[in-house]
């Protein structure tokens, strides 16, 4: 885990608004009106993640891991800050390292249902980057790369010519993975892959990303609203909130000592078959709407400690251990 | 005869295709206690949801509730006719859905269902309706119900519609919920707060829950029994603790062991291989067969018989996991 990272980025931020309309924009030039809002889905993020590590960002939907995970593999660009790869602003890459960086880091996506083309058989679907990028050069080459991924991701390569929706939701995870594996990748950007499966079929699709790591040395970006499944599979956790990173630590430490309130309250709503007839203790309140994030600490409205200053001043990342780090005024006073 | 607010035999739901006829609910039996929070788990397909909506006439053609009792308070549920069963509907079995935006009528306030909801069954003025309801409201935790009351669904958060989803539930004191994965949709501290309201309330009015889910955390957490469904079978039945710390049947130990927070960190998880079969497809014998690790010549030919343990804990395995001595 000391090794060289794979992947930063650096006050990485992202907005997002509805580009205003003709009216909208006049109003503003001569009256100084209001423009559409702004949502800032992600905020001066800054994370670096290493060679063959897994790393775990969790949040609530809508707190930005999703956009966050889609600045890292190239597919939006960022408002503000940047993307590093093997130690290069990836905008600054040339056109042929570009080519490789957007090979190298492969999504996988949540649904298996709306990720793959309904009216493509599914080995034209993996056969196709092969060809686009030229990895493969010849036919049978192509046949043989589609045949080995399948097999490696435990589908029978026979399935090549079905259509997705003769697959069950879990075959058609397997697929998506194929798909990311096929041009070689180093890095996979994981977006609540396991979310929409069924139980029996979550514990198989871990079991694959396990194999996977061991086998090719991956490095994941392993985003999940769910503790449990991270728990299991990340090396480090980041916990996110509106935006925001609130937590970084190794996983057996978040889970040993959670030290941002948010993080104890997460921790906290796991269900568990160990515990029965439970009282319990909710978080109070809802995610803020992002178009009106809370001044302060966005987490203080629904905050048990929240304090006066949490209200007006907004803390910063602090390093709290020799791998950890966590945005809170109240660290070692609660 | 016994406690039993809800009784339900040999309930089978067929669902009526070109190709054939497929049981969805393969003739289940199952109880309800007064005042109990059953949970009803399964994967999708198991039949769980086809099994609630089965007990208040939910079922729509091509399905077709077509043998079985389902006896609620000395009357036939199954028996009776749609006109009969709107009266039952709503007043004393309500339902919860796991959409509650597509539950929820969007041109109406909320208001406005709410009340529905009341003076269909009962004749009272709109007053008292409407305090009835601005009450039920603020049961589930809304602030300022007067003011939401006038409100439109979608200016609601998902957590928000499924607590209206539960008050208007509650607005008839119904002896009986029925929550259809009411919080799967929802965000984890989301979920906790629902969790917790529906705990409060089911405290405070005594009404018989029959929850249904996906996740037995939620389940162990929650819930006095648990049945576990697979391929329109109840495979498992009985007390949390009975299935939970000494489940009978192959399918709920490989449930139960695949859950990532009873493995070991960083290590293969326990999985039981290969996925649920679809409805038209469920093979003779026993449905786990293909996936079982426990499998017996016999599960090839036959339905198994179902056994009985102590507390009311039943399983239906041909080659059940023998009962451990120590605990």
């Amino acid at each position: 885990m000391i090794d060289a990272p794979i992947i930063s980025v650096e006050d990485l931020s992202r907005k997002f608004q509805r580009p205003p309309v003709l009216a909208e924009r006049l109003l503003h030039m001569v009256f100084n009106s209001k423009l559409p809002p702004v949502v800032n889905a992600v905020i001066d993020m800054d994370l670096t993640i290493a060679h063959n590590e897994v790393m775990g960002l969790v949040g609530e939907s809508g707190c930005g891991k999703s956009t966050l995970g889609r600045m890292i593999s190239g597919i939006l660009p960022p408002t503000k800050g940047q993307v590093v790869y093997e130690g290069t602003d990836v905008s600054d890459l040339s056109s042929a390292d570009k080519l490789a960086y957007t090979l190298a880091v492969q999504m996988v996506f949540q649904d298996p249902y709306a990720s793959l083309n309904p009216r493509q058989k599914i080995g034209d679907m993996i056969a196709e980057p092969l060809q686009v990028h030229g990895i493969t050069t010849s036919r049978a080459e192509t046949i043989a790369r589609v045949d080995q991924v399948l097999d490696e991701v435990g589908l029978d390569p026979d399935y090549k010519s079905r259509f997705p929706h003769q697959f069950s939701g879990g075959q058609r995870q397997r697929i998506g993975i194929a798909r990311a594996l096929a041009v070689n990748p180093k890095f996979l950007v994981c977006d609540e892959p396991i979310a929409a499966l069924d139980v029996s079929i979550q514990a198989q699709v871990i079991n694959l990303f396990m194999d996977l790591r061991d086998n090719h040395g991956f490095t994941y970006l392993f985003i999940s609203h769910d503790l449990s499944v991270v728990r299991h599979i990340a090396d480090r956790i980041a916990i996110m909130y509106l935006g925001r990173l609130v937590e970084l630590a190794p996983t057996h430490e978040l889970f040993a000592e959670p030290a941002h309130p948010y993080t104890q309250a997460l921790l906290g709503e796991i269900p568990s078959i160990k515990r029965r007839r439970r009282k319990f203790q909710a978080v109070k309140g809802e995610l803020p709407s992002p178009l009106d994030p809370p001044p302060g600490c966005t987490f203080h409205p629904r905050c048990s400690h929240a304090r006066s200053r949490c209200k007006e001043e907004a803390p910063v990342l602090r390093t709290i251990g020799p791998e950890r780090q966590c945005a809170c005024h109240l660290i070692n006073k609660i | 005869m016994n406690d039993h607010l809800l009784t339900v035999s040999d309930l089978l739901t067929v669902f009526h295709f070109s190709e054939g006829a497929y049981a969805a609910v393969n003739r289940i039996s199952f109880h309800l206690k007064k005042g109990e929070v059953l949970g009803l788990v399964g994967e999708s397909g198991s039949g769980k949801s086809v099994t609630g909506q089965s007990l208040i006439g939910l079922i729509d053609p091509p399905g077709e509730v077509v043998s079985g009792k389902i006896l609620f308070k000395g009357r036939n549920l199954a028996a009776m006719s749609d006109e009969e069963l709107r009266l039952v509907r709503g007043k004393e079995i309500a339902m919860i859905f796991q959409d509650s935006l597509s539950a929820l009528n969007p041109v109406l306030k909320i208001g406005e269902q709410m009340i529905e909801a009341i003076t269909e069954h009962d004749a009272i003025a709109l007053e008292v309706a409407r305090d009835r309801t601005i009450k039920a409201l603020k049961q589930v935790g809304i602030t300022a119900p007067e003011a939401r009351i006038d409100q439109y669904p979608h200016e609601f958060s998902g957590g928000m519609r499924q607590r209206v989803a539960i008050a208007t539930a509650l607005l008839n004191n119904p002896d009986i919920i029925i929550a259809d994965e009411p919080t799967t949709a929802l965000d984890v501290t989301i979920q906790g707060q629902i969790l917790s309201e529906v705990q409060n309330l089911q405290k405070n009015t005594g009404t018989a829950i029959i929850w249904i889910t996906h996740d037995l955390g939620v389940v162990s957490e929650l819930a006095d029994r648990v049945a576990i469904m697979y391929a329109g079978l109840i495979i498992e039945v009985g007390t949390i603790d009975d299935v939970l710390d000494q489940p009978r049947h192959p399918y709920t130990r490989g449930l139960l062991d695949s859950i990532p927070a009873e493995n070991e960190p960083g290590v293969r998880l326990h999985q039981i291989d290969g996925s649920a079969p679809r409805l038209s497809a469920f093979p003779v014998g026993c449905p786990f067969r293909p996936r079982c690790s426990r499998k017996v010549i016999a599960c090839k030919d036959s339905l198994p018989p179902i056994s009985k343990g102590d507390r009311g804990h039943t399983w239906t395995c041909h080659n059940p996991i023998p009962e451990e001595t120590q605990s």
